[in-house]
């Protein structure tokens, strides 16, 4: 046997022919490539071809035959929320939540709740669905819930602002329990896993317009949302109303105002059996609505304007962008309750 | 996502090294550019419900005949025979298949009235297993219904009053089964197919058969003609055992065969890089890696063996079928390609492969030098259909360290053979006509098979034979990191290092070879065209 060293001879590739049987056809494809062009190496092949850390104590280079799989992300959609339903993760939530966010949302909200009586005979698990104005309105709405519900309530956020950094995701996740939903269209992963989570007895928030309103009124409610779920999973959609809260934290404006908000919970409503989600929808945004028209007025005339179909719509007058301001500016702060009771505050 | 194929690399200037099993060791080896490495496929998805699918593999068999329900009756006797240790590979964890199978055949017996039940394992002329391994290939609750009552036995292919002569084929090959077995009036066979070979007639013409009806087929002659024992269109071995499952049929013994596959999920997590590409290796998986092999390279061999004999593997089952034993067999092995079939084109002048820990026939034992050969040159050299990886008059390289150790228990035959025999000839039709017949029927020898724990007197000329095949079509073996003395006695080259190897292979398939590495375990079997 003639000496010669393990390098020197693994590493002399002319002693060794590619077989113009084998692997022919990738052969081919590196030629079209471009005669003579520089091959990419991966970083870790540089790395070790420079000297530093070789393989396997720096990560593997990724062989010129073999296609790379397309990057598989897991943020958006893909990020895995499991780890925040875990049983020590709820744990420190609930303490962050009764210790920390309920005291900042009595502090800063200072919310009047309405209608929570509804809530009193129903039968977990619901999705609630609200109108969506301020960042406020999530905590807000949690810090609201009585409190068979507020610990295992689950909030769907939006998968392209929430959980677009590594750090978003793993923040919201751990203090509001968020999961990604694609908030354009119907994402089946993200359905299958609120849908999944609703079977699994959690709690759902959801607002169904999709994102904050640019203007302080709703935008329209989205039929693939909490209709769509509620049909699918055969649960109670629970409508809120949230009032006032465009004025803590609206979109545009970083740091926190003090104002004073009004939360109302509406009677649960039961998607009808082969009830159109987009029908269900209809009956979601008009609950909503003729709440809202009850913040701005009284019950009595929300209601009658509900039953005469003349209830204002969440999305107010089409007109031109300051009329419309100025009518939000201008509406009367409905409040007839003494801000000195107990928080929190519920309506006489 | 499903399940990836098998895939053959080729290597370039950006592929990280390989992985190479070198025993109760491993090692990341860079080969040269322009070689191959041929990948096994993933994993494939296992049986939601074994349970229910056995049930509805009894309830409706295949081939003609009726479900096993309607076979049972009060009053009749009934044989369950099933695999014995050496599947599968490494032993699955618990549930092992043959326990969830045989619970299921018991409890249909059960149902039926059946009383005169026994159960056999079909050892052939490999080792008796312990109560601690019969125990966890068909669990407590059967080893503790039929062993304390003498039901649960082991094939004794030396016991005259055991065996029954049903006659010879027309090529004169004699048939002598398990007694107990031929006076059934059904025998339930449940086979663990772990690859193309297993199972067919050959569970029971083999596995319950004497050495005076094995050596019709377990001889150099039939080694060679079989290209490979994994192709059963192109097997001697296989058609010889055919031949002899039709002469059982037409005995009048009534065979159930139960056949199962595994999907090649081979190691706990733990060493799941082990089943990887090495180019996928996560953090984890280097981690794993460099943990492993720095604690394995400071850990003394037999403690090595002790840790990784304790794995057990995560096989699960892929699919059930009984019923007629040839029309059952077919469904099997187009499982079994489905999970292990990677296409190779062309073959190539070296063929380099890393052997492992274990073998079929050294589980919680010693890889001798002799089953160092038969892995390599037996069993991983004949995973191909169609023709071999390497070309006739290539050069196989196989990384162990190929130790001159031997388990006395296991195997005292093989320490004598492997002093006087091989000292002489290395030439399996020499071995055979000079030497087989008598370690075949020495006294001693068929004592320990019979008492102990010892394979039978003849085994490692069947593990040498088994080796005919590869010996005919090699140009040269070189055993890379193995015992020098071991290995010259082997006949074949030692190498200290795979470069040194690769060099020394240039002298004999000459100057610029191709080469190509066979990346098992897990299983794979190459359908080179």
């Amino acid at each position: 046997m003639r000496a010669r060293t393990a390098s020197n001879s693994l590493r002399a590739p002319r002693s060794v022919r590619t077989d113009a049987r084998l692997g022919a056809a990738d052969a081919a494809g590196r030629r079209r490539g471009g005669v003579g062009a520089l091959r990419r190496l991966a970083p870790s092949a540089l790395a070790s071809r420079a000297g530093r850390t070789p393989f396997p104590l720096a990560a593997p280079s990724w062989p010129e035959s073999v296609p790379r799989p397309p990057p598989v992300s897991e943020l958006g959609v893909h990020y895995d929320t499991a780890w925040s339903r875990r049983y020590p993760v709820r744990l420190a939530r609930a303490m962050v939540l009764d210790n920390v966010t309920r005291p900042l949302a009595r502090a800063v909200a200072s919310p009047l709740i309405r209608g929570d009586e509804s809530l009193s005979g129903l039968e977990g698990p619901v999705i609630f669905a609200a109108n969506h104005a301020s960042h406020a309105d999530t905590p807000l709405l949690l810090s609201c819930l009585p409190l068979r519900f507020r610990h295992r309530t689950v909030v769907a956020a939006a998968a392209d602002y929430f959980f677009d950094r590594r750090w978003k995701a793993d923040v919201w996740s751990f203090l509001l329990a968020v999961i990604p939903i694609e908030r354009t269209k119907i994402n089946r992963r993200s359905a299958d896993l609120a849908i999944e989570l609703l079977a699994d007895d959690w709690n759902l928030i959801i607002f169904p317009e999709g994102g904050r309103s640019p203007d302080g009124w709703a935008q329209t409610f989205h039929p693939a949302s909490a209709a769509y779920l509620a049909a699918r999973s055969s649960r109670p959609v629970v409508p809120v109303h949230l009032d006032g809260t465009r004025h803590i934290l609206p979109k545009g404006r970083r740091g926190l105002r003090r104002t004073r908000t009004t939360v109302t919970f509406g009677t649960p409503l039961w998607p009808d059996d082969g009830e159109d989600p987009r029908r269900f929808g209809v009956r979601i945004e008009a609950a909503v609505a003729t709440m809202a028209n009850e913040a701005g007025s009284d019950w009595w005339t929300a209601r009658k304007q509900a039953a005469a179909g003349t209830t204002p719509s969440l999305q107010g007058p089409e007109a031109a962008p300051w009329r419309r301001s100025w009518m939000l500016s201008s509406a009367p702060e409905h409040r007839d309750t003494d801000p000195g009771v107990e928080w929190p505050r519920r309506s006489p | 996502m499903s399940p990836r194929p098998g895939f053959v690399l080729d290597v370039d200037r950006s592929t990280p090294p390989t992985l190479f099993w070198h025993g109760e060791r491993f090692s990341l080896e860079r080969l040269p550019e322009g070689s191959r490495v041929i990948y096994a496929p993933e994993p494939i998805d296992a049986l939601k419900d074994p349970g229910a699918s056995i049930r509805a593999a009894l309830n409706e068999p295949v081939g003609d005949r009726d479900p096993l329900p309607a076979l049972l009756r009060p009053g009749m006797r009934l044989t369950i025979a099933f695999d014995d240790i050496s599947l599968p590979l490494p032993p699955m964890q618990r549930p092992d298949i043959r326990q969830m199978v045989i619970e299921q055949v018991l409890d249909m017996a059960a149902d039926a009235g059946v009383d005169d039940v026994a159960l056999i394992v079909a050892l052939a002329l490999h080792r008796r297993m312990t109560e601690a391994e019969l125990r966890h290939a068909l669990g407590d609750r059967i080893y503790d219904a039929f062993a304390p009552n003498g039901l649960l036995t082991q094939h004794d292919a030396e016991d005259p009053d055991a065996l029954v002569h049903l006659g010879m084929t027309d090529q004169g090959e004699e048939v002598e089964i398990n007694r107990r077995a031929a006076e059934s009036d059904l025998l339930v066979y449940v086979n663990i197919n772990l690859v193309a070979m297993d199972g067919g007639h050959k569970s029971v013409a083999t596995g319950l058969a004497s050495y005076r009806s094995l050596r019709h087929h377990h001889n150099p002659e039939t080694m060679q003609k079989s290209r490979s024992f994994m192709d059963q269109h192109h097997s001697e071995l296989h058609a010889s055992n055919w031949r002899m499952g039709r002469l059982i049929a037409q005995s009048g013994i009534d065979v159930f065969q139960i056949e199962t596959t595994l999907n090649n999920d081979t190691f706990p997590p733990a060493f799941r890089f082990l089943q990887k590409r090495e180019w996928e290796w996560g953090a984890r998986d280097r981690v794993g890696y460099l943990a492993a092999s720095k604690a394995l390279d400071r850990t003394p061999a037999r403690y090595a063996r002790q840790i990784f004999h304790s794995v057990r593997a995560p096989h699960r089952m892929t699919s059930v079928q009984a019923g007629e034993v040839e029309a059952v067999h077919k469904l099997t092995t187009d499982n079994v390609w489905a999970q292990q079939g990677v296409a190779v084109a062309g073959q190539t002048d070296i063929l380099t492969m890393g052997l492992p820990y274990i073998g079929p026939y050294n589980v919680n034992s010693i890889l001798n030098p002799i089953l160092v050969a038969c892995m390599g040159l037996g069993y991983l050299f004949n995973m191909y259909r169609g023709k071999p990886l390497v070309r006739e008059g290539g050069v196989l390289i196989m990384a162990h360290p190929t130790p001159w150790e031997f388990n006395p228990v296991h195997h005292p035959s093989y320490i004598d053979f492997f002093d006087q025999v091989l000292s002489e000839t290395t030439d399996p039709v020499e071995v055979a006509t000079r030497y087989e017949e008598s370690y075949a029927t020495d006294p001693w020898y068929v004592h320990l098979y019979r008492t102990g724990h010892a394979y039978h007197g003849v085994h490692p000329f069947y593990m040498w034979y088994w080796c005919a095949h590869a010996l005919q079509h090699l140009g040269g073996v070189i055993v890379v990191g193995g015992d020098h003395p071991a290995v010259h006695r082997l006949g074949f080259r030692a190498a200290s290092t795979l470069a040194d190897a690769l060099e020394m292979a240039e002298d004999v398939v000459g100057a610029s070879p191709t080469l190509t590495h066979l990346h098992a375990p897990p299983i794979l079997m190459a359908d080179v065209h």
